[in-house]
């Protein structure tokens, strides 16, 4: 085995260059290889790459998709997010239990097949999913568990559990997935056709100048739910001062309830491809690179291709477009399961091969980004529009959508509704009109930007979807009148606390301290004091926490305290002689008198 | 007009929060001027004699007495304050909370090295009060209005927040009185 090991860590290290940046490559292959990357193999890994040995085992205990512990030969990944819940997922979490007779968390005692929970994969238009290993398996019924998991002992092979295959590209050889795009509304900029190759020739027929100016006349702000200027980053990135420039594609959808990002790499990748291309024409990159969330990992050997594609017609790679001079190629970085990595500087430290901590800001990544080169990180929506802008012209882009904000919104819309699906629409429409569109007219509330942005209800439908009211990364999930909106949110705290990178204190403990305040509320145990004690706490987290995870995670119990009020003080109790309701004696007694068995005296 | 009345207790604690307050030295006259003490083991007084205006507390729950006493204190007192930091978060009692109670009776009785005890017997008498689960600080058993940290809270800590309560004044602690290396 060690000596095995050994030659298959150098053999992967030497692929990779024996690049310590690429650690996160190297570790990957080792957990596929050998189902985990244990203690010998990480001293190995650092040895070979010149790293110390605790570098590699942090990146090895910060990623989800990593492990120290062996796993299974397959591991079923169910996905525990909200919206699958609603879906049925508790008969899910059931017959994955029964049919292999082991808990979440477990590996069979064969060795064979792990089973774990994992937060949103970016399939909430068609809960409830799993993964099983990079397998997407999505629409489950207890029946379709019991006869997968019968299927997977026969042949344990994952890729044969897939029969129905998906439409459009998602029947392609190289994804052959089951996933369905459930594209409901296609618009002008993202859905429509572009002959690969025209928008890219006319930018560089300009200068890198012009074609910034060109972003700017646009109007385009980030599609990722912050909405800088896309111009102005560029500007920046471009007049920084460095040797090299990098344009990095942020293709980690991981806020739940969104995955239109999932929809674009499947069916519009050309289009991105071409739009990061642009990037680095006009920030004077001869680098880019695509940071895939691992959940997406079933789309990696189609996009590979593609990139191919666009290589062989002259749009990757030397002298690209026709332009002398102007090189530009694309690699693929894939992600490991970590939210925060969604986060641009967190992002940036996972491709550079280090755990996914979010870093100090400034300098910003435009000035100093990966490797401390000038970096521009965009949403892969973001580049799909500056492909249509060099093609259709600034000018018709910004007369699209309203005035703050130009352009067509990809929404990703699961949940209570008739019609789960990817809907690109025009800036400014009302979210009464998004509900209707979507069949969700009876929705009691609706999470807009995912768990990170605000829960809204009846009163402020008539608000318009774009960056100066209800801004929106993507994510549009519908709740409707049979839900409990607390547990909801008690729901997305589980999510922020799990995924908390841990750095600072607001948001490692902060998330903690809200959780279980919402939890005892939700009991039966709180009190009218509770409230303000999440107001305060929850301002205190969005305040104090060091990234946008933290900046965001109170947001939930925020803007329901705020809209949705009557929730929580309909399950308040007034607390007997100050003694606290959430409080149980009887239960805090339980053990002592198992161990010297007799009852309590006092109680 | 009476003097407002002052009740103490110690519960999961050293006393050493209780060594503090009197650490207040000959300022105990002047308190005196200003309260009377009633339950506290200041004056060994053992029964509540009427309603408190302040209860100090020093100390968190780690068995049913400690809550019963408790309790009996949010009764009585208008104001509570959690007195230090095992009052506050539990404290050095509460680093038993990582380990299940049943072992913690038995490193107690039965299997720590300086244990002498061959009939095995975990003690048991009526008179002993029974272990909670873990030890809990003050606020997670009954409502504490106010938080005095320190181990101890000095005695200028201690007497700046009584006079300021006692007085109806905003307490002002100073940089050096919650200052803690």
């Amino acid at each position: 085995m060690s000596a095995s090991l050994q030659a298959a860590v150098q053999e992967i290290c030497q692929a990779c260059g024996n690049d310590r940046t690429r650690v996160m490559d190297i570790v990957r292959e080792v957990q596929s290889r050998f189902g985990c990357v244990t203690g010998e193999a990480m001293d190995l890994i650092a040895k070979t790459v010149s790293a110390h040995r605790v570098e590699v085992e942090g990146v090895v205990s910060f990623y989800a998709f990593l492990s120290d512990q062996p796993k299974g030969e397959v591991v079923i990944r169910l996905c525990n997010d909200v919206i699958d819940e609603m879906a049925g997922s508790e008969r899910i979490v059931r017959a994955f239990r029964e049919a292999l007779g082991i808990d979440f968390g477990q590996t069979t005692p064969d060795g064979r097949i792990t089973l774990e929970h994992t937060p949103c994969i970016g399939m909430c238009d068609q809960a409830p999913a799993a993964m099983v290993n990079d397998v997407i398996v999505t629409r489950l019924s207890s029946d379709s568990v019991w006869a997968m998991v019968r299927e997977l002992k026969a042949h344990m092979d994952p890729k044969r559990l897939v029969q129905k295959l998906g439409d459009g590209n998602n029947a392609h050889s190289l994804v052959h997935a089951m996933v369905e795009n459930n594209i409901r509304r296609s618009g002008p900029v993202i859905f429509a056709d572009l002959t690969p190759g025209d928008a890219l020739k006319k930018a560089v027929a300009m200068s890198p100048q012009e074609v910034i100016r060109d972003i700017k006349t646009s109007r385009l702000r980030g599609r990722g739910g912050a909405g800088f200027p896309t111009g102005i980053k560029w500007d920046y990135t471009r007049s920084a001062e460095g040797a090299k420039r990098y344009v990095l594609c942020n293709a980690d959808e991981g806020e739940p309830g969104t995955f239109k990002d999932r929809v674009i790499l499947t069916e519009k990748a050309e289009l991105l491809f071409e739009g990061m291309a642009i990037a680095g024409y006009a920030v004077g990159a001869e680098t880019g690179i695509l940071y895939l969330r691992a959940e997406y990992a079933y789309l990696r050997a189609f996009l590979e291709d593609v990139l191919n594609r666009q290589r062989s017609r002259g749009l990757l790679g030397k002298d690209v477009g026709g332009k002398r001079g102007f090189d530009f190629d694309i690699r693929i970085q894939m992600g490991a399961g970590a939210y925060i990595c969604g986060e641009e500087t967190a992002l940036i430290s996972s491709c550079e091969g280090l755990r996914g901590d979010p870093k100090n800001r400034p300098p910003f990544p435009a000035q100093k980004g990966y490797l401390g080169c000038p970096t521009t990180v965009n949403n892969v929506e973001t580049f799909c529009c500056v492909a249509r802008i060099l093609d259709k012209g600034p000018g018709w882009f910004a007369q699209l959508g309203s005035q703050g904000s130009s352009g067509t919104k990809l929404l990703s819309i699961s949940g209570d509704c008739k019609s789960p699906g990817v809907y690109e629409v025009p800036f400014g429409v009302k979210l009464r009109e998004v509900l209707k569109m979507a069949g969700a007219e009876e929705a009691l509330a609706v999470q807009v930007g995912g768990p990170s942005g605000q829960m809204v209800g009846e009163k402020d439908y008539d608000r318009s979807i774009c960056y100066d009211d209800l801004a929106t990364g993507g994510s549009v999930m519908v709740f409707g009148p049979q839900r409990n909106l607390l547990h909801v949110v008690s729901k997305f705290l589980e999510f922020f606390v799990e995924e908390s990178c841990g750095y600072c204190t607001p948001c490692r403990v902060g998330n903690v301290l809200l959780k279980e305040r919402v939890d005892r509320i939700l009991a039966g145990q709180g009190e009218e004091a509770d409230l303000a004690y999440l107001q305060d706490l929850g301002q205190t987290v969005k305040m104090a926490s060091r990234c946008g995870l933290g900046q965001t995670s109170a947001n939930p119990v925020l803007s329901t305290l705020k809209n949705f009020r009557s929730m929580y003080e309909s399950l308040l109790r007034k607390p007997i002689d100050g003694k606290q309701l959430s409080f149980d004696i009887h239960q805090a007694l339980a053990d002592a008198q198992t161990v010297v068995g007799r009852q309590s005296v006092h109680f | 007009m009476a003097k407002p009345k002052v009740a103490t207790t110690s519960l999961a604690g050293c006393f050493g929060c209780h060594m503090s307050l009197l650490d207040i030295d000959d300022r105990i006259l002047k308190l005196v001027e200003l309260v009377d003490f009633d339950k506290s083991p200041i004056d060994d007084i053992k029964e509540f004699s009427g309603r408190c205006a302040i209860g100090l507390i020093e100390g968190g729950c780690c068995n049913e007495e400690n809550v019963r006493v408790l309790q009996d204190f949010r009764k009585h007192c208008d104001i509570l304050i959690s007195v230090g930091d095992c009052a506050t978060m539990g404290g050095i009692p509460a680093m038993r909370n990582n380990i299940p109670l049943e072992e913690c009776y038995a490193e107690a009785y039965l299997d720590g090295p300086t244990v002498h005890n061959p009939s095995k017997q975990i003690p048991n008498d009526p008179e002993l009060p029974l272990l909670l689960n873990k030890v809990y600080p003050c606020h997670e058993v009954v409502k504490i209005d106010y938080h005095l940290p320190g181990c101890p809270p000095s005695a200028d800590t201690l007497w700046e927040a009584l006079v300021a309560l006692l007085s109806d004044k905003p307490v002002a602690l100073p940089y050096a009185l919650i200052k803690y290396d």
